[in-house]
């Protein structure tokens, strides 16, 4: 399978009045055409950072990185049509429509206003946002603002989909529909999906490969059952005891409450 | 592309601004209140020029709601980077330029329609101005807001609260309204003063426009005035673009 996202050293360091702030370290790591891949890591681990990074909203201070075959550095263009973004924090301004909104975006991708039009409806139809189209993004509630923020995402038919924390705030439902959503992008339209979560059934239930940073750097990578046979002693062991194994944070020992085998 | 996105991005902001109409009418109130409540003290004093007083107070005000209005105008910004929206338009392909460009032509669009109202204030109150120094007026209003607005959202963009960007923005709207001879004429000071506004570039384009008021198109005052209000312009717009092009806000 060719690989959809690659990136060597990738690395971001903030100046700051307090001092410079090492983000992300050195992030290698390859991405699939169509795989779903899950992004974890602790608060503060770096996954945000990388993702305004690869979407070419933040400039590297090191490394190189290439998405859907274009150089992150010498094609930012390029990355920006090939790519969908949901920012942990949404992107909506709360004074106006749904439908405006939608529309808008289908006009910055450079839609022609009727194309634009008939995307929005698609859209909403898709994410079940048409009964409130009227309405101001302001007066929805967070878990239909998620849904607006994806669909704004999907509007050009990205081939790669970045998603910061998505189901953050939806309720067990929203998230149901969120997996389908993902599942179904990547299944009938070949998507590639490189996003972030902090639940760690969903990582188990969505992704189809998982790595794992801390400290601005990759911890370890691999399917979720791969991770727990080699950090966590057994395929029985809880994703929780495996990324705590790994990330080396709160309470569990390495070996975590299932013995270890052999 | 430019212009499609230009024009996109500039139907967005006017139609935020349409919908806010209170705000929009707000922003003629201060100069509309020195013109009923200031403007009448002028009209036995010798301000030195040509003219009536009030051919010397509503340039100045003119300007002073481009200044005031457009200095603040990154505050948006600030607003916009906290809800995301900065970051989901600048994901796009959309042109930076036209970010930068859509807004201020925005802008540009709010303080010529406020100068109007202004001025046609201004005539009931008793201000009699030639048509052409009238327009030539609205377009140094409509420069002066492309480049003061340029420079406030590139500042917007570099800052990351609003209490970092009041004090800063004061610091320049102040000096330069009483420096500039706004209210009152230069030619009124001391030397000392005089000399020192002439470091103040919003002061030549306070007395251009008052020339233009007099009907006065060829004077030295107003050469200067076109001078430095392309010229900021120029500069303004290309800082303004070098920080949307490049600042991971
Ligand atoms: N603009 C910035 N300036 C300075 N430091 C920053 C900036 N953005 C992020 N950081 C710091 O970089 C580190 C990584 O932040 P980042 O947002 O990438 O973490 P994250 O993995 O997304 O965390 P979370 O799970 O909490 O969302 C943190 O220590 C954060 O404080
Ligand atoms: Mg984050």
């Amino acid at each position: 399978m060719p690989a959809v996202i690659s990136t060597a050293g990738l690395a971001r360091t903030f100046r700051t009045k307090a001092g410079p702030v090492d983000a992300v370290r050195c992030v290698d790591l390859t991405v699939h055409e169509g795989e779903i891949l899950g992004f974890l890591g602790p608060n503060g681990a770096g996954k945000t950072t990388t993702l305004r990074m690869l979407t070419t909203l933040l400039k590297p201070t090191g490394g190189a990185a290439t998405v859907a075959g274009c150089d992150l550095a010498t094609d930012p263009a390029g990355v920006r049509r090939a790519s969908g973004y949901v920012a942990q924090s949404g992107g909506a301004d709360p004074q106006i429509t749904v439908r405006e909104e939608l529309v808008t975006q289908g006009r910055l991708y450079r839609l022609p206003k009727a194309e634009a039009v008939a995307r929005a409806a698609e859209l909403a139809e898709e994410l079940d946002l048409t009964s409130l189209l009227d309405r101001k993004t302001g007066a929805l509630s967070g878990g239909q603002r998620r849904r607006l923020d994806i669909a704004m995402a999907l509007t050009h038919r990205p081939k790669v989909l970045f998603l910061d924390e998505p189901t953050t705030g939806l309720d067990p439902a929203g998230r149901a529909d969120l997996w389908t959503l993902v599942r179904r992008l990547r299944d009938e339209h070949g998507t590639t999906v490189f996003l972030t979560t902090h639940y760690l059934d969903e990582a188990d239930a969505l992704a189809d490969r998982l790595v794992i940073v801390d400290r601005g750097t990759v911890a370890a990578e691999g399917t979720p059952n791969a991770l727990r046979l080699r950090h966590a002693g057994s395929l029985d062991a809880t994703l929780q005891d495996t990324f705590l194994a790994i990330t080396g944070r709160g309470p569990a020992a390495p070996a975590g409450p299932a013995p270890v085998a052999v | 592309m430019l212009l499609h996105d230009t024009a996109l991005v500039y139907g967005r902001y006017l139609r935020q601004s349409l919908r806010s109409r209170f705000a929009l009418l707000f922003g003629v109130l201060t100069p509309l209140l020195y013109l009923l409540f200031f403007g009448p003290l002028l009209t036995e004093l010798p301000l030195g020029g040509q003219g009536s007083s009030w051919q010397v107070l509503v340039p100045g005000l003119l300007l002073q709601l481009g200044l005031f209005g457009a200095l603040f105008a990154g505050f948006a910004v600030i607003i916009e980077k906290g809800q995301g929206v900065v970051e989901r338009m600048r994901v796009t392909p959309v042109s930076r330029l036209a970010l930068l460009l859509g807004r201020v032509l925005r802008d540009a669009t709010v303080f010529v329609f406020q100068a109007v109202l202004l001025v046609l204030a201004a005539l009931v109150m008793g201000l009699r101005a030639p048509l052409a120094g009238v327009l030539i007026g609205f377009a140094f209003v409509a420069l002066l807001t492309l480049s003061l607005a340029s420079v406030s959202y590139a500042l917007g963009m570099k800052v990351r609260t609003p209490q970092e960007f009041g004090p800063l923005i004061n610091m320049v709207s102040m000096p330069s309204m009483l420096l500039s001879g706004l209210m009152l004429p230069m030619t009124l000071a001391p030397a000392w003063l005089d000399v020192l506004s002439h470091f103040v570039p919003f002061r030549y384009l306070v007395d251009a426009v008052r020339d233009a008021y007099v009907g006065h198109y060829t004077t030295p005052h107003m050469l200067y005035g076109t001078l430095v209000a392309l010229a900021s312009t120029a500069l303004s717009v290309t800082l303004g673009t070098r920080v949307f092009r490049t600042t991971g806000a």
